[in-house]
C-alpha cells in the first residue's frame, strides 16, 4: 500500500463516516414525530416505489423539466457505478479495475460520458430556469429565501464541476495512453474530441488525471456530506418518503382515536376505553389534540420534510397561493424542516443558519415569539385557514409529500386546544351543534324541499 | 324511510340530501331534479327526511374533530336503526366523509355519487336521454370537484353523462386531477376568505368562462407563465347559444354561480347541476 493509498482510505472512511453522523441526527430528529397506522400491503408500497420513486412517473405531468430531472437522475444512477471503480482503484492502487469487462466497460464509460455531457446541458439549462430575470414562477414565493436560493445554485455548480472533473479525468487519461502508445479499456465518445484541449507532455497529464481523479472523487464525498444540509437531500429521502406514503384514498382524513373513545363513552356510559398496550417506557399517549409542534406531527409528515425538494408544484397549483393567500403548502414543509433542526438537531456541517439571519427565515414580526413552536412561530393561522383542503398540493408533489395533513393537525390544534377558529366557523360549529346543519335552518324545515314535488311516497 | 320500515320493507337505495340539497334554494332544484330521475326509472329508494343531520364534513375540515365524531355517530346510529346498505348522494362532501371517514367510527355502506348512480343508469339504458331540452352543439364543460376528483377518483363518471347528452363537451384545461378547487372546500363555504388578489372562484370562472369562449388569450393570462405549458387552443365559439358550466357538488354550483354572477355573464353562461341536465334532457322540468 502506498502512501497515497493510506490517504485515500482516510478520506473515505472521513466521508461516509461523517454522512452517517449526520444521517443519524437526522432519523433522530424524525423519530421524535408521534407514531402512525403504518398497516397496507407491502406490494402495493413497492409498487408505488417503483413507478414514483424509481420511475419518476409524477416528474412526467411537465416534460420539459421532467426530461432534464430524467438527465441529472440516470446520470447519478450510472455514476454511481463508476464510484465504486474510483474507490477500488484507490484502495488497491489498481487503475480502472472494471476494464477486464470488455464489452460492458465500454459500454459503462461511454454511457457515462454521454450523460455526463447532458448533465452539464440540464445543469445550464436548470440554472437559466431558476435565474433569469423571470426565472418560473415557482421558484419564487415568500420562502424562497437567501439559503434556499443559495442552496439551489450550490447543487448545480457542485453537479458541473463533478462533470467538469470525470471529463478532465478521462481525458487526461486518453491523452496519456496514446501519448505512450498504451491501450485504456473502455470507451470515451466526449473525452476523444477533447484531447487537443491537453498538453502532450506525460507527465502534465499524468498529473491533470491525477488531478481529476481526486477532485471527482472528493467532490463526491463532499456533496455527499453537503446533502443533509440540503434540499438535494431527496436524491435519498424521495425512496423511504414514497414507500411510506399514504395508501388510504386523498380524501380520507384521519381518525383520532382518542375522541372517538370519549364520544362513544358519551353516548354509551357503559363503553369501556381500551387501555392502550402500555409497554415498559413508552412515552405516554399524546395528551394534545392536533399539533402545535413538530413533535405532535406524525413522523411521516417529519420525513416528508426531509424529503422535499422545494420544487414549489405544490404552491404553484394551491388555489390559496395562485389567489395572492398567505399559504404556500411547500412553506409549510419547509417550516417543519427549519423547526425540527432549531429544536433537535442541526445535524449539519454547514449550517444554513449561519449564513446571515435573513437566510431561512425574515425577521417575523408578524410572528408570536412568546410561543415559539412550529404553530404560530413559523406558520401563522392565517395561512392555515386559507386551505381549500383541496389536495391539488398532495396530487402535485413528485415525491408524494402531504403537506394537507400537517395543516389539518394544526387546524385540530387551534379549534380543539385553543378555541381559536375565525369567528364565522364557530358559528358554523354551534349551527351544527343546534341545527344538524351548518347553516341557521330549523332542523324542522330539512324536508321542504319535497313540498313543490309531487312524490308517490315522502 | 320510516315509512318503509313501518311497512316492514327495506329500499334498494338511500338518497343522502345533504344539507345543501335541504336548504339551499338553487340546490334543493337539484334535489327534486334527482328525485324525478329516481321516480322516472323506477328505483325504490327512501330519504331520511327529519332524521337526517350534518355528517361532519366542514366540522373536520375545519378541524372539528370532536364535532364532526358527535355528528358521525349520530348518523351511524340511524343507519343501522334502518338496516342502510347503500346510500346515493348529490354532494361529494357528504359521499367522500361516508365513504371514507365512517368505517373508522363503524360504519360500513356502500356510497355511491350521483354522477355514478346516472352513469350506471344512461349505461343500462334506464335513462336515454331523449323527449326533453337538447343539448346538441351547445358548449358544455366540467368543473371537477376536488372530493368527487382527486380525493376518490372519480372523474370519467360525469364525462360519460355529459357525453351521453351529445353536447360539445369541452375542457378547461386544469382539469381531472389537475382540477382548481371552487374555493368552498375546507370549510371555506362558512367564511369570508383570507385576504389576497382576488377570490378562488372568480379564478375558477375566469377559465371556465374562457374555456367556453374558446378565449386562447385568455387562458394564457389566468394560469401564468409556467414554461411547457403550451397545449391546443380551443376551437372559437360557434354560436350563440348559451353555455354550460357542469357541476356535480353543490359548493362548487354556489361558487361558479357567483363567479359567473360576478363576471355578469348571467345572460349566455348557465351554471347546472348533471342531474339537472340529466332530468331536462329526458323530459322531467317540473
Amino acid at each position: 500500500m502506498t502512501i497515497q493509498n493510506i490517504i485515500f482510505l482516510l478520506v473515505v472512511l472521513a466521508g461516509f463516516g461523517l454522512f452517517a453522523w449526520q444521517v443519524r441526527k437526522i432519523r433522530a430528529n424524525i423519530s421524535h414525530g408521534r407514531d402512525r397506522d403504518m398497516s397496507g400491503d407491502v406490494g402495493e408500497r413497492l409498487k408505488k416505489t417503483l413507478l414514483v420513486a424509481f420511475g419518476q412517473q409524477k416528474m412526467f405531468k411537465r416534460i420539459t423539466p421532467a426530461l432534464l430531472h430524467l438527465i441529472v437522475y440516470v446520470g447519478f444512477l450510472v455514476i454511481n457505478i463508476e464510484v465504486i471503480e474510483i474507490v477500488i482503484d484507490g484502495l488497491f492502487n489498481t487503475h480502472r479495475i472494471l476494464g477486464f469487462t470488455g464489452g460492458f466497460y465500454n459500454a459503462l464509460t461511454a454511457t457515462n460520458e454521454i450523460l455526463s455531457a447532458l448533465v452539464i446541458i440540464a445543469v445550464a439549462a436548470f440554472w437559466w430556469r431558476r435565474n433569469r430575470t423571470e426565472p418560473v414562477r415557482r421558484f419564487r414565493g415568500t420562502e424562497m429565501r437567501a439559503w434556499p436560493k443559495l442552496d439551489a445554485n450550490l447543487i448545480l455548480y457542485i453537479e458541473a464541476a463533478l462533470m467538469v472533473a470525470l471529463f478532465l479525468m478521462n481525458t487526461a487519461d486518453l491523452k496519456l495512453h496514446q501519448v505512450e502508445n498504451a491501450y485504456l479499456p473502455g470507451a470515451y465518445p466526449i473525452s476523444g474530441l477533447l484531447t487537443g484541449l491537453l498538453p502532450d507532455n506525460a507527465t502534465t497529464l499524468l498529473v491533470l488525471e491525477r488531478l481529476g481523479w481526486w477532485v471527482h472523487i472528493v467532490g463526491i464525498l463532499l456533496f455527499l456530506n453537503y446533502l443533509p444540509s440540503s434540499k438535494h437531500f431527496h436524491i435519498i429521502m424521495a425512496f423511504p418518503n414514497v414507500y411510506f406514503s399514504r395508501l388510504m384514498p386523498q380524501g380520507q382524513f384521519s381518525n383520532v382515536d382518542s375522541i372517538t373513545h370519549e364520544v362513544k363513552a358519551m353516548m354509551d356510559p357503559t363503553y369501556q376505553v381500551p387501555t392502550p398496550p402500555a409497554s415498559e417506557g413508552a412515552e405516554a399517549a399524546p395528551t394534545t389534540f392536533g399539533a402545535k409542534d413538530v413533535n405532535d406531527l406524525a413522523w411521516t409528515n417529519l420525513l416528508h420534510a426531509y424529503s422535499c425538494t422545494e420544487c414549489g408544484r405544490c404552491t404553484s397549483v394551491c388555489p390559496a397561493n395562485l389567489t395572492g393567500k398567505l399559504l404556500s403548502p411547500r412553506k409549510i414543509i419547509m417550516d417543519t424542516r427549519d423547526r425540527m433542526e432549531e429544536k433537535y438537531n442541526s445535524p449539519l456541517i454547514f449550517d444554513p443558519a449561519l449564513y446571515g439571519p435573513a437566510a431561512k427565515h425574515e425577521p417575523q414580526e408578524q410572528l408570536d415569539k412568546e410561543n415559539h413552536t412550529l404553530l404560530r412561530g413559523y406558520v401563522t393561522p392565517e395561512e392555515l385557514w386559507a386551505c381549500t383542503t383541496c389536495n391539488a398540493c398532495v396530487e402535485a408533489c413528485p415525491v408524494n409529500i402531504n403537506p394537507l395533513e400537517s395543516i389539518i393537525e394544526m387546524r385540530r390544534f387551534l379549534v380543539l386546544e385553543e378555541s381559536a377558529a375565525p369567528n364565522s366557523l364557530n358559528v358554523m360549529f354551534s349551527n351544527i351543534e343546534n341545527n344538524g346543519a351548518p347553516w341557521a335552518f330549523s332542523p324542522s324545515d330539512r324536508f321542504n324541499w319535497a313540498d313543490e314535488l309531487y312524490v308517490a311516497e315522502k | 324511510m320510516s315509512d318503509f320500515a313501518a311497512r316492514g320493507e327495506e329500499p334498494e337505495v338511500l338518497f343522502w340530501v345533504g344539507c345543501a340539497g335541504a336548504f339551499d334554494d338553487r340546490y334543493k332544484r337539484v334535489t327534486r331534479a334527482f328525485v324525478r330521475i329516481l321516480e322516472h326509472v323506477g328505483v325504490k329508494y327512501a330519504v331520511l327526511g327529519m332524521e337526517e343531520t350534518c355528517t361532519g364534513d366542514p366540522a373536520k375540515r375545519a378541524g372539528n374533530e370532536f364535532l364532526f365524531q358527535m355528528q358521525a355517530m349520530q348518523n351511524i346510529t340511524t343507519f343501522e336503526g334502518y338496516n342502510v346498505k347503500k346510500i346515493v348522494t348529490a354532494c361529494p362532501h357528504c359521499f367522500n366523509t361516508i365513504k371514507n371517514e365512517y368505517p373508522a367510527l363503524g360504519g360500513n355502506y356502500e356510497v355511491i355519487h350521483h354522477s355514478t348512480f346516472l352513469q350506471q343508469l344512461i349505461d343500462e339504458g334506464r335513462v336515454k336521454l331523449e323527449g326533453g331540452e337538447a343539448y346538441k352543439g351547445r358548449r358544455i364543460t366540467f368543473h371537477d370537484s376536488c372530493y368527487l376528483g382527486r380525493a376518490n377518483n372519480i372523474y370519467e363518471a360525469p364525462r360519460a353523462v355529459l357525453e351521453a347528452l351529445d353536447a360539445d363537451l369541452v375542457e378547461m384545461k386544469r382539469s381531472k386531477a389537475n382540477g382548481l378547487c371552487c374555493g368552498a372546500g375546507g370549510a371555506q363555504m362558512w367564511k369570508e376568505p383570507e385576504p389576497g388578489k382576488k377570490d378562488v372562484n372568480i379564478e375558477r370562472t375566469e377559465e371556465a368562462l374562457a374555456t367556453l369562449d374558446g378565449n386562447a388569450e385568455a387562458l394564457a393570462r389566468i394560469q401564468g407563465k409556467e414554461s411547457g405549458n403550451e397545449g391546443a387552443t380551443p376551437a372559437p365559439k360557434q354560436n350563440d347559444q348559451s353555455s354550460i358550466i357542469a357541476v356535480g357538488c353543490p359548493f362548487c354550483m354556489t361558487m361558479m354561480a357567483d363567479g359567473v354572477k360576478n363576471k355578469e355573464r348571467e345572460s349566455n353562461v348557465q351554471v347546472f347541476d348533471l342531474a339537472e341536465l340529466v332530468a331536462s334532457a329526458e323530459g322531467l322540468n317540473a
